[in-house]
């Protein structure tokens, strides 16, 4: 029987079950997907009590670990900030030659692996890299050091900022800073009281989603790191190698603080698209030009 | 304070937004940019602000080149046409910006700030709206504060890009009259861009009429609907019926019905393009020699003005006149009737023989006389 011909109830019921279905096959599979692991990780760290678990972490190398996960993530989420900024900024301000290659550009980090981005680094700055000997003869160690480390995570978490800035921005449109330079403003002024008042919202959840990409990155970090324990492992790798001896309590102790950082990113994350998604989510105000 | 645009060109990729083009404006004028759009107005507009540069010509403002004074500097105020309120600031804030900006040593204490900012509102009649952030405020609201904060850094030229294009037809009215008075008032030289008509031909004391990044007249509002300088302007100003006139023997012909003397050198022959606004078409109900038969097909009355619509064979195409509702009603106008229509004034234009072109230069304004005893009995 078609649709059309079935009594008012019975499709209302129909399209009342296709509802609850869907809903429960996304919940479903979130929570086998994502909340399981996300709960394994916890509970395999704390397997062996709560003893165990700190005495895990209290070991100088997941303090290592964790303060280099930081001073990385310190470093690189500040470059990705002013970069991003900047390339939102000429994206969607000005027209010049070479606009669509710099957009294709930005979501490179995106679209190549990132062991290939670490291998790259490598190439280039190791030791029988193009810049390798000039770097050693200068005394600089960018390979299996934090600079390493920072090159890698900055190519990975290069498009987080900018991605989420240059939809709004264009949204928004340049006549109020046009009307600020009218107005008297110089440049920094009019970027201080326009410009960043009107994207903040936007720049500090790209802000999160990078700062959480950076201290979770793996790959490129792991190629440029050289796993030397306590002084260029990460979180990350120093989960990976825990994990490599068989101390698997010490690999879900560091995993969980890190699935930690995640949740409260995530936390801050919400509270900031609920509270100011009109001013985050560009798509929705539409573009005006 | 003398405004003087020389030879300004500018282009966009591929086509020109402005094609050489002059221009003066003397201090305390109210002009009007009216043009359609992508005829450069705009552009002309954004230039004068500071926010677009020409690729040739010059700018000067009392013989002192504006062209080398950044937006910042030059004592412009614009009105964007979406207003572009700073969004997170609120009323008062936004009307400050312009003085809270100044280095500090040209800044006003604070309490001078906020006293000026007190009178601007009042002025623009917001006092008590000061703490509404732009996002509260109607349009017409918008458009006030936008003019409150541009006025609010004392400018010597003020600038408004389509100032009621955003608005609803009675807001904007109003605030047509209202910005006229503000005007007289505060005697500020002041340049706007409109689409329309009827706000330019009502509001400026100039209107200067561009078209395809040229200006195609410069005059007052009734110089430019009384004796429109180009077809173009003929077209674009009001409405007007537009004619092909045939030059023969020394005289203008439209149709069979000889206008006037051909004003125009040797040789007079071939074409000529002529405009005739529907008010200037006089109607009979008897027959007349000196004139169009004309079957009347339509009337349309809107508001006080009855539109008709005649057509006329012995011309091959259908006029459009006017007349007062009540006058088309008393004489019992009605759609299959026969009338006898009559020029009274044209616009008229040769055509260059070689090209096909009019000529705007040899414009002539024809008033047809027509024979003593048809004026007599048409009355």
């Amino acid at each position: 029987m078609s649709a059309a011909a079935a009594p008012r109830g019975a499709r209302r019921w129909r399209s009342r079950a296709a509802r609850a279905g869907l809903v429960l096959a996304a919940l479903g599979f979130m929570a086998l997907f994502l909340l399981l692991p996300l709960a394994a990780v916890f509970a395999e760290a704390l397997r062996q009590g709560a003893r165990a678990f700190l005495a895990a972490i209290a070991q100088p190398e997941a303090g290592a670990a964790i303060r280099l996960t930081l001073l990385v993530a310190a470093i690189a989420v500040p470059l990705n900030l002013v970069f991003g900024v900047a390339a939102a900024w000429a994206m969607t301000r000005f027209e010049f030659p070479g606009k669509a290659l710099l957009g294709a550009l930005i979501d490179l980090p995106f679209s190549v692996s990132p062991v290939i981005a670490g291998l790259v680094y490598v190439l280039l700055f190791g030791a029988q890299g193009w810049f390798g000997p000039w770097l050693a003869a200068h005394g600089l160690q960018v390979i299996f050091a934090v600079p390493g480390l920072v090159l890698a995570t900055v190519f990975v978490t290069l498009p987080f900022v900018a991605r989420e800035l240059i939809p709004l921005m264009q949204a928004q449109g340049g006549e109020e800073e046009e009307a600020a330079r009218t107005l008297g403003a110089n440049g920094w002024q009019m970027f201080f009281r326009v410009t960043l008042p009107n994207i903040r919202w936007a720049l500090l959840y790209g802000v999160l989603l990078c700062n959480a990409r950076a201290m979770g990155e793996f790959g490129a970090v792991s190629v440029v790191s050289g796993h030397i324990r306590g002084l260029t492992t990460t979180m990350p790798l120093e989960v990976e190698m825990r994990y490599n001896e068989y101390d698997y309590v010490g690999a879900f102790a560091v995993a969980s603080l890190l699935a930690l950082l995640a949740l409260v990113t995530l936390a801050a994350k919400s509270l900031l698209e609920w509270r100011y998604g009109h001013e985050i989510a560009a798509r929705a105000t539409g573009a005006r030009r | 304070m003398t405004i003087e645009l020389a030879r300004l060109s500018r282009r966009f990729a591929g086509f020109a937004a402005l094609d050489e083009v002059n221009l003066a404006i003397a201090p305390g004028e109210f002009v009007a940019l009216l043009g359609p759009s992508g005829s450069g107005k705009t552009t002309l507009l954004r230039i004068l602000a500071g926010l677009d540069y020409p690729d040739a010509g010059t700018v000067t403002q009392d013989g002192r080149d504006l062209l080398a004074v950044d937006a910042r500097a030059r004592k412009v105020g614009l009105v964007f046409q979406h207003y572009a309120l700073f969004r997170h600031l609120t009323v008062t804030e936004n009307v400050a910006f312009g003085l809270r900006v100044r280095p500090r040593r040209v800044r006003p204490s604070r309490a001078e700030i906020a006293a000026r900012v007190d009178k601007l509102l009042r002025r623009v009649q917001l006092d008590g709206l000061g703490d509404r952030y732009p996002s509260q405020l109607s349009g017409g609201q918008r458009q006030r504060v936008a003019l409150a904060r541009a006025l609010a850094v004392e400018p010597d030229l003020l600038l408004l890009d389509e100032p009621f294009g955003a608005l609803d037809a009675q807001v904007r009215v109003a605030l047509r009259r209202w910005l006229r008075h503000l005007h007289e008032e505060l005697g500020l030289t002041t340049v706007f861009v409109t689409h329309d008509q009827e706000e330019a031909l009502e509001l400026a004391d100039r209107v200067v009429v561009m078209n395809r990044g040229r200006i195609e007249q410069v005059g007052t509002p009734e110089a430019i609907y009384q004796q429109p300088a180009t077809p173009f302007v003929c077209e674009f100003i009001g409405k007007a019926n537009r004619l092909t006139l045939r030059r023969r023997n020394g005289a203008l012909y439209a149709g069979p019905l000889r206008l006037d003397a051909d004003p125009w050198p040797a040789p007079q022959e071939g074409a000529a393009l002529a405009y005739v606004r529907p008010e200037h078409l006089a109607l009979s109900a008897t027959a007349l020699e000196d004139g169009w038969p004309a079957r009347l097909r339509h009337v349309y009355l809107s508001g006080s003005i009855a539109h008709l619509e005649l057509e006329v064979e012995a011309l091959g195409q259908v006029l459009e006149a006017e007349m007062g509702g009540e006058e088309a009603q008393r004489r019992g106008l009605h759609p299959g009737m026969t009338l006898t229509v009559q020029p009274r004034a044209l616009t008229a234009f040769p055509l260059d023989p070689a090209s096909g072109e009019p000529e705007a230069a040899a414009r002539r304004t024809l008033r047809p006389h027509y024979g003593q005893a048809t004026v007599a009995r048409w009355r």
